[in-house]
């Protein structure tokens, strides 16, 4: 039985514009447009999209916070809003934009009070603390005050505050917003791995690619509210071309494009900083970035250079050739 | 209820971290206490040695115990429901598996049973020592009082509950609190012991649930009721606590649901 089942579930907004001076004028927004899929259990699901394509308005449907206008959402075997309470002890939840431990409570203290919300036994959730908090390295600032974290140590109390009861359904919107290269790396394996031991169900929506690269075998595109694209990850590169692009700072100037020697596939994007910065984008399919830099340090000296990967916005407005944004 | 009690002990623990607030807080309510113990006093004075019953020593016991119950109580009350709809953090506490009423209700009362000693003692000391209080010698008035000071926290924090709710319909509250804090300060008792008030106001103050919070602690611990009356108006303070569930409850439902329905 899938764990999330959605059926051609639409929410509409009513805004107020100001139409003239005085006037406001009633406007609908249709926010989700009719969308269908299925999760099953163990599935890590990426959900993407553009802001405002409806991925929040999504995921406040599945966690019990915001009423459907049309259409059918069961998650775990429950009617999101009318079961919000039992619902929430079957699944985690992480808002990489809000904080749902005690900011002003040393870390630690945030768990034995999920645990009671969550009806744990003290046996049953804290060796499960325990465990998350070696898993997550939570030792060292576990006496901390939470408004005293850094964002990503808050990020990793987050994630243990989600998973305490082993929830079926974790669903993260933003996991590793605003989080450094190492921290999020920590955080996706660590997510990869409990969802290989525990089987636990992944659905994050993100605007990192490298999130869905490593964590979902499986992408959902949402697009101006329709699910625009849905299958795994290769796929969508494939049709809408993703390219990498490099941006190198050369250590003499070269003022000429023709001047820097390119393999084959690779574009010249454009000369900057008088002819020392260069960007070159290319297929990661067709070539490595190795490549592409072997074959410009062979005509000129590269003294710093940064790779810069497809991101999501792109990707999907180069797909659907989509005006908003 | 395993998860209410977690919640109240968290917020005494909260509250305890700022040791400074509760300093600057006690000293406050102590220096008010000079104030309003002067004033009343040379009223009394000028009156003639007694007003509405109540004696010099009485009227600063009266003044002296408000001050130690203010912070206690909650009379200021506080706006963090109303700044989380505001900010959207509020779908973080419907993700949770808890009541929300229950859930903050706990949280209050774990402040208060913080702030009874550092903000409690402070003015009751000093007024023993300036003024000089007029308590009961038998413990009957205590154990009432303590249970009439667990019903006044608890109407106070419904109370302010009520209006941080109405930011479920208007962005800001501020008016509503403004008036509320008007309203309450007066007919609480807090600024003159509402049996001072002309027949007409007394009567329309006992006729709101603000009396209970604030104006029956005080005289019970003060021993000015008897057993007979104190008790009587304990169950006073609990219908009104019945009452003010009841409101906040509907408020809560038709709120969230207008929360849930509309989006935001």
């Amino acid at each position: 039985m899938p764990i999330i089942e959605v059926e051609n579930l639409s929410r509409e907004f009513q805004v107020m514009e100001s139409a003239g001076r005085f006037r406001r004028r009633r406007k609908t927004v249709h926010a989700v447009r009719g969308i269908d899929f299925t999760v099953e259990p163990g599935e890590a699901v990426g959900y993407i999209g553009a802001n405002g394509a409806g991925k929040s308005t999504t995921i406040k449907m599945l966690t019990g916070v915001l009423v459907p206008s049309s259409g059918r959402v069961t998650v775990c075997g429950f009617n999101p809003v009318p079961q919000r309470k039992a619902l929430a002890r079957k699944i985690g939840v992480v808002f990489g934009q809000r904080s749902q431990l005690w900011w002003d409570l040393p870390l630690q203290d945030s768990y034995p009070i999920l645990g009671a919300m969550h009806r744990m036994s003290e046996a049953d959730w804290k060796p499960r603390f325990r465990e998350l908090a070696d898993q997550m390295d939570l030792g060292e600032f576990l006496s901390t005050p939470v408004r005293q974290l850094s964002l990503g140590q808050r990020m990793r109390g987050e994630v243990a505050a989600a998973l305490l009861h082993r929830p079926e359904l974790v669903i993260l919107d933003e996991p590793t917003i605003g989080l450094d290269m190492i921290s999020k790396e920590k955080l996706r394996q660590f997510l990869d791995a409990e969802r290989r031991e525990n089987g636990t169900t992944l659905l994050l929506t993100t605007h990192d690619m490298s999130d869905i690269q490593r964590l979902c075998q499986r992408v959902l595109v949402v697009d101006d509210g329709v699910i625009a694209y849905d299958g795994p990850l290769t796929g969508l590169a494939e049709v809408a071309g993703a390219v990498r692009t490099m941006v190198v700072d050369l250590a003499a100037p070269v003022h000429s494009a023709d001047l820097l020697t390119l393999p084959d596939g690779a574009v010249h994007q454009g000369i900057e900083a008088e002819g020392v910065r260069h960007s070159v984008s290319f297929d990661p399919r067709r070539l490595s970035a190795a490549t592409v830099l072997a074959a410009i340090s062979s005509t000129a000296e590269v003294a710093d250079l940064s790779l810069h990967e497809p991101d999501i916005e792109h990707l999907v407005r180069q797909l659907y050739g989509s005006t908003r944004l | 209820m395993r998860a209410y009690w977690e919640l109240a002990k968290s917020s005494f623990r909260r509250h305890s971290t700022y040791r400074t607030a509760a300093v600057a807080g006690a000293f406050t309510n102590s220096i008010f206490g000079l104030i309003r113990a002067s004033l009343l006093l040379s009223a009394i004075t000028t009156a003639g040695g007694a007003i509405g019953g109540y004696s010099a020593t009485e009227a600063a016991t009266y003044v002296w115990l408000g001050q130690a119950l203010l912070a206690p109580l909650g009379l200021f009350g506080n706006a963090e429901l109303a700044g989380r709809v505001k900010s959207g953090d509020i779908a973080v506490d419907l993700s949770r598996s808890v009541n929300l009423t229950a859930s903050y209700w706990a949280q209050d009362l774990g402040r208060a049973a913080f702030d009874v000693l550092p903000r409690g003692v402070p003015p009751l000391v000093i007024g023993a020592l300036v003024t000089g209080l007029a308590m009961p010698g038998t413990p009957g008035p205590y154990l009432l009082g303590f249970v009439s000071i667990l019903a006044a926290v608890s109407l106070n924090f419904l109370g302010f509950f009520a209006i941080n709710l109405l930011a479920f319909w208007v962005l800001e509250i501020r008016g509503f609190w403004m008036l509320y804090m008007v309203v309450m300060n007066l007919l609480s008792g807090f600024l003159v012991p509402v049996t001072w008030f002309p027949g007409w106001l007394l009567e329309f103050a006992r006729a709101t649930p603000f009396p209970s919070m604030l104006q029956t602690p005080v005289d019970i611990l003060a021993g000015r009721t008897d057993g007979g009356e104190s008790l009587a108006l304990v169950g006073v303070q609990l219908v009104w606590l019945a009452v003010l569930v009841v409101i906040v409850q509907v408020m809560l439902r038709f709120g969230s649901r207008r929360l849930v329905v509309q989006g935001g």
